[in-house]
């Protein structure tokens, strides 16, 4: 059925610039943007989920889609997440692209089957004749006192089940394009918002989350990183919020003449260990920082990718996570779990002092 | 303020009835003085004394003051994403509660909790912030208590947007088949966040859904809390005697928004809906009857306003956890752990 499909135009331009025309959107509005887009061009696209219709989704994804689209293309589901989970699944499995949003990541637990037993093995159990070209839409992350089940980042877990592509943006020049990008893909992409890069209007932001977005259409390569600083003492890789507090660090200890270079990971699956391996080798010490828990899961692989690829690169590996404790809701207990400035400065201190 | 499963409605009863659905409102209306105090002029989430997404229950405390009626703190009740005004009407302490919601070293959860995670051992009270996931461990309270040989029940609430849930359908199924002393509670307040029944629910009544596994089910049209209690008694008796599950949707309101922050631009009744508001319609109908003087109304309110002053002094003078403590409790510590 579906090994016949064509696959999608790939001939945008790749090129972009992110100040080009210098426009500023926060990252909900470049996500939204990218959808509406590939919405106008492909009638196969729909978008579907729990209040994603006249609310627009609850952190902002989906605004304003329902007016442009109707409810026919925008749809609100009851709160039966294996249902219409596993509706993106059988859609996609006959040629439309749908955007299927999880309100929360840490909702998985209602609906994890249809994803990693259905959405994440259909291509592979079908000899790759059968595609799942589908969106995963999540928000993750805490910071805002939602507790121990809304503040969950969990792309580790998804990441370690094979069969689908984990795409994590930080910014809105790469959100638009990364979310481009995943409903052009022939395979299920999980499409991991943090809350706090979004820029919405109702919780703390760092500037960061608004930011230069062109008006045009252009894809950014799922499974490249990103430079997101060079520095030439100690690298860290990170991603999503985690970016921007890296960012805030390194310009913070550059006037002590601490360089600090930050990779931008932007995707788990793939993992662009080239460019992991490359800052290493360059710099001899590696933090990795991630808002997830930390143990079996991203930093872990991070750092094994540079110790199997060469052990001797390496003055000093260490990672900032979330510590093995459920999210805490107390704002002291959860400041004290989450991978803060003040813990990456420490940190890098901590590594330079080698 | 507990009244026996069997009685019929006495005044007493009544007031007991109006004086619960008075101090909920009274606890919502401080919590959410509270929220807001200090997350202004510009409205930010994460900050203030209580941060994080606050889901507060005016208008359905009929369904919690007459359901709650019938239980003893050895009954079981668990809990949604919205769970004060269950938590009071089963007599949860309001200290720890609060102190809970503020994220206090002397909460219920020593602060890792917070609103949508009560867990009060000492009445058998807890929710979850996960739509429909209270049902499933009903179940398991409802077993240990069928086991134990006592006639203690398990009461599950939760939303009728969760009734689209698969574990709302394969409780009610193993509920049935087992024969277990559980009732199961929808609340109908007409909306799941901004997805109205209509466009959620493929049958205009969920107690329809109770015939398909077997068990009696009961849809109570007006709020009423008169209504839930008679409903709730002969459930919950049913349950007691061994008679097994029943499910019981309760057409209620939510007056507020889904979460405090929330302008509910996507409500047609935004204008009309305070003339519903359960309190002052009992309220009235108690005092035209008789069974009620302006005197008693007030002293409930007094009563009211007291205690849950009391609870937030309590809270808010309480420590915040130790930051250097952040590992605790994720194990049990001690001779089995
Ligand atoms: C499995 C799951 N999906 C989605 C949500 C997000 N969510 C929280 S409350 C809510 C609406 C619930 O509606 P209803 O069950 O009618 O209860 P109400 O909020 O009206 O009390 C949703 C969708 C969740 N918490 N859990």
């Amino acid at each position: 059925m579906t090994a016949t499909l064509p696959s999608h135009d790939q001939s945008l331009a790749l090129a972009i610039e992110p100040e080009a025309g210098k426009r500023k959107l926060s990252t909900a509005k470049a996500i939204q943007e990218a959808i509406s887009q590939r919405m106008v061009r492909d009638e196969s696209v729909f978008v579907m989920g729990e209040d994603v219709g006249p609310y627009g989704g609850i952190f902002s994804s989906t605004t304003g889609l329902i007016d442009r689209f109707g409810p026919e293309r925008v749809l609100d589901t009851p709160i039966s997440e294996s249902a219409f989970i596993g509706l993106g699944i059988g859609a996609a499995v006959e040629g439309m692209r749908p955007i299927v949003e999880l309100m929360f990541a840490d909702f998985f637990g209602v609906c994890m089957d249809q994803i990693y037993n259905h959405m994440a093995k259909i291509h592979y159990e079908s000899g790759g004749n059968v595609r799942v070209p589908m969106v995963l839409m999540t928000a993750a992350g805490g910071g805002y006192g939602d507790g121990t089940q809304h503040s969950q980042c969990l792309w580790g877990t998804f990441a370690h089940l094979p069969g689908m592509r984990v795409v994590v943006p930080s910014n809105p020049y790469d959100a638009k394009g990364l979310m481009t990008a995943a409903i052009d893909s022939d395979d299920p992409v999980v499409f991991m918002f943090h809350k706090g890069v979004m820029g919405l209007g109702w919780m703390a932001k760092n500037e960061r989350s608004i930011g230069a977005v062109p008006e045009d259409e252009y894809l950014v390569p799922i499974g490249k990183a990103r430079v997101a600083r060079e520095g030439t003492d100690v690298t860290i890789v990170t991603i999503s919020l985690s970016v921007h507090h890296s960012l805030d660090v390194a310009e913070k200890l550059e006037s002590e003449g601490i360089s600090v270079e930050v990779i931008d990971l932007r995707s788990l699956v793939p993992l662009d260990r080239e460019a992991i391996v490359r800052s290493v080798s360059k710099t001899g010490r590696l933090i990795v920082v991630d808002e997830d828990y930390q143990s079996f899961g991203l930093s872990g692989e991070v750092i094994a990718v540079v110790a199997e690829h060469d052990p001797t690169l390496l003055k000093r590996a260490s990672r900032v996570c979330v510590p093995d404790v459920p999210i805490p809701y107390a704002r002291e207990l959860e400041y004290a779990v989450l991978p803060t400035p003040a813990r990456i400065e420490a940190a890098v201190r901590d590594a330079v002092a080698i | 303020m507990t009244l026996s499963t069997t009685q019929a409605l006495t005044d007493e009863g009544r007031r007991a009835l109006i004086g619960t659905m008075v101090l909920i409102r009274t606890y919502e209306e401080a919590i959410r003085a509270v929220y807001y105090a200090d997350k202004k002029p510009a409205f930010d989430i994460g900050a203030g004394l209580v941060p994080g997404e606050m889901h507060l229950s005016a208008g359905q405390e009929p369904v919690a003051a007459g359901i709650c009626a019938h239980l003893t703190p050895e009954d079981a009740l668990t809990a949604t994403h919205r769970p004060h005004h269950l938590a009071i009407a089963h007599g949860v302490a309001l200290r720890p509660m609060t102190a809970e919601i503020f994220g206090r070293e002397t909460g219920f959860g020593h602060g890792r909790g917070g609103h949508m995670h009560l867990f009060d051992p000492t009445t058998h009270f807890s929710c979850s912030g996960i739509i429909a996931e209270g049902l499933p461990p009903a179940l398991g309270q409802a077993f240990a208590f069928k086991r134990e040989g006592s006639d203690r029940v398990a009461v599950a609430v939760t939303g009728e947007g969760a009734a689209n849930q698969g574990a709302f359908h394969e409780s009610l199924n193993l509920a049935a088949l087992w024969k277990l002393p559980v009732v199961f509670v929808v609340e109908d307040n007409d909306w799941g966040i901004s997805v109205p029944r209509a466009r959620s629910t493929s049958v205009a009544s969920n107690a329809d859904r109770a015939a398909a596994y077997g068990m009696p089910g009961v849809r109570v049209e007006d709020n009423s809390v008169e209504a839930v209690y008679a409903a709730a008694g002969e459930a919950i008796a049913r349950a007691r005697s061994g008679g097994g599950p029943t499910l019981i949707e309760v057409h209620t309101l939510r007056l507020w928004g889904h979460f405090e922050g929330d302008a509910e631009g996507y409500r047609p009744d935004l204008e009309s809906v305070q003339e519903h508001d359960p309190i002052p319609l009992y309220r009235d109908r108690l005092l035209e009857s008789g069974v009620l003087t302006d005197g008693q109304y007030q002293a409930m309110q007094a009563s009211a306003v007291e205690q849950v002053e009391d609870a937030i002094e309590f809270a808010k003078n309480s420590p915040t956890p130790d930051p250097l403590d952040h590992l605790s409790y994720v194990f049990s510590e001690g001779v089995n752990s």
